[in-house]
């Protein structure tokens, strides 16, 4: 009998029973994240299912990040009914202003290796970068786990990911994922897990495996799951895969996806000089710390922000900003005329924050471009890394970021 | 599935309809009552369609419906216009899921040679079969795990925790 997956291994282990790809299993959920994007209606499933406690509260955590801070009167009740709940049940909760759920279950270390994690909202792939199985739910599934503490899956093939090689100067993970996203297509792992790993995986950190896994389900995985980078779980050498998409990181050079479809991927030069009218640093893809030490050192490279650009800096978390308020990066957006926006969800989704003009093009280091996905359907998106998103802020138009690797560490 | 049978007019879709273009995010910041939603239904793409759609029309939509956001208003914002089920080439997982707990019936079919407004007939007895009274031709569709088929018998997730409190894997 051939060996297993990683996807595999953690969902058998968390079935309590022997499962392989295409086995349905009921799987125990070692935490589950809830946002005020999906909590409000899981709220209404729960109570309307007949659910009075929470099956464990522990294993339960809400983030107040995509209406931050709420822009109406409605949206402020929604994060007033989810605090009440979260206090009647004895759930954590990440207030306004502390950042990107994804982000907080990360810096918290509530995912760990092999563990289930999952997050009613579709960037819950993230945590994959750690070893976990985590994947994407609704707010129904949601409130089915606050009763009974477990969810079915169908347990996953796995399309392995070979990495071999190094990312060369001026290129960096989110090009990774752009490359993977034009070479998969939209749906190229539907239903399917996406499992990497090769010699090339050492050589990314964990911030760098955190992209990758972010935008796994712009193919539409289920999961996307590393290595862990001591001990964790492992796949056998015999395992068996749908197929194997080697990328040799040596070879990757910036890519960017133009409106209004993230597999719509062409090399950043091929766009270079479309004129760029709103730059974007954040999100749950691009608002780390590295992120905007990446950003601020090609925009200094390149003497500033370019006449008529708005910038506008999110970091994922209050953590990322505190950081880099002390370093001193902070400072250094703020002289450049940044605008600097509150941790959280807002502008890439729309719901707040900074909204573009129409006809404005925006280069954002997200990972959706749909129309209309930052609040306004005349809008069009570009994402790219953030060293070429600061190339763009710094010439007003699109530009390869290797044009300022001689002046920089990138 | 107990036996079913919808009658209804196709409205079609391309390929990679997101959440967003079903319903966008900032609409549920301000309503989660799918009545209201209801009005704003495809906005982005389709000005007319809010206004055009009537009850018991069917979405007819080619490959990966759903992808994107796991938001769950795609799925009720679209039962609150009378809509039924969905046939799609294919469907992304969460929407798959989120149709399924909320008993809009996602039928994942060959798709390709239904036109807007060609009416449908859908029977379910065991399989699905899709029929098209306008050419005449059947399409089979694709099975749904065993769980989910009780999920949809019992109406949705909900009605399924109010008679099992859990998980039974069938």
């Amino acid at each position: 009998m051939a060996g297993k997956t990683i996807s595999e291994k953690i969902l058998s282990a968390k079935a309590g029973q022997n499962l392989r790809a295409g086995d349905v299993g009921v799987c125990e959920v070692d935490c589950a994240l809830g946002t005020d994007g999906s909590v409000p209606m899981a709220i209404g499933y729960f109570e309307a299912m007949g659910g009075t406690r929470v099956f464990d509260p522990r294993r339960v955590v809400f983030a107040l990040d995509h209406y931050a801070p709420p822009p109406s009167r409605a949206a402020t009740q929604l994060h007033q009914r989810m605090r009440e709940f979260a206090s009647t049940h004895g759930i954590h909760v990440w207030d306004v202003g502390e950042g990107i759920g994804h982000q907080l279950m990360v810096e918290s270390g509530r995912v760990t290796p092999g563990s289930l994690v999952v997050g009613a909202d579709s960037h819950a792939v993230t945590y994959g970068a750690l070893n976990a199985f985590a994947t994407g739910i609704g707010s129904s599934d949601l409130a089915a786990i606050m009763m009974c503490g477990r969810i079915w899956l169908r347990v996953p093939e796995s399309i392995r990911v070979w990495l071999t090689g190094a990312l060369q100067r001026g290129v960096y993970p989110k090009d990774v994922a752009l490359t993977l996203a034009k070479d998969l297509g939209a749906d190229g792992a539907s239903y399917q897990a996406l499992e990497f790993d090769g010699p090339g995986v050492a050589s990314l950190e964990i911030e760098d495996r955190l992209v990758i896994s972010n935008m796994t389900v712009e193919m539409g995985a289920k999961n996307g799951v590393f290595p862990a980078i001591e001990g964790g779980v492992c796949a056998d050498s015999d395992a068996l895969y749908a197929r194997v998409v080697n990328i040799d990181l040596g070879c990757v050079t910036p890519q960017i996806a133009l409106p209004h479809q993230v597999d719509r991927v062409t090399p950043v030069g091929d766009a270079a000089g479309t004129p760029v009218q709103m730059v974007y640093l954040g999100t749950c893809t691009g608002g780390r710390v590295c992120d905007f030490h990446q950003a601020r050192d090609v925009l200094k490279a390149g003497g500033g922000v370019a006449r008529g650009v708005q910038l506008v800096v999110s970091p994922a978390s209050r953590r990322v900003l505190d950081t880099l308020a002390r370093d001193g990066t902070l400072a250094d957006f703020i002289a450049m005329g940044a605008l600097v926006v509150t941790p959280g969800c807002g502008s890439c989704c729309g719901t707040c924050g900074a909204i573009p003009g129409d006809g404005v093009n925006v280069i954002s280091t997200a990972n959706r471009n749909f129309k209309g996905r930052m609040g306004n359907g005349s809008a069009n998106i570009y994402l790219a890394s953030p060293a070429s998103c600061a190339a763009a802020a710094v010439r007003g138009a699109i530009a390869d970021p290797r044009e300022f690797a001689q002046e920089f560490e990138g | 599935m107990t036996a079913l049978r919808l009658l209804g007019r196709a409205r079609i879709f391309g390929d990679n309809i997101n959440t967003d273009y079903i319903i966008t995010s900032r609409r549920k910041r301000e309503s989660l009552d799918p009545n209201v939603l209801r009005q704003y239904l495809f906005e982005e793409i389709d000005a007319e369609f809010a206004a055009s759609v009537a009850p018991g029309d069917l979405i007819v939509a080619g490959k990966n419906f759903g992808c994107g956001s796991a938001m769950e208003v795609a799925a009720t914002a679209v039962l609150g216009a009378g809509i039924r089920a969905v046939l799609a080439r294919s469907f992304a997982r969460t929407y798959y899921r989120n149709a399924v707990n909320n008993g809009l019936i996602p039928i994942a079919c060959d798709t390709a040679s239904i036109r807007e407004g060609d009416q449908l007939e859908i029977e379910s007895a065991g399989s699905v079969r899709v029929r098209s009274l306008t050419t005449g031709e059947t399409i089979e569709a694709e099975p749904l795990p065993a769980i989910m088929l009780e999920i949809l018998e019992a109406g949705g997730l909900v009605p399924y925790f109010r008679r099992h409190g859990d998980f039974k894997l069938p």
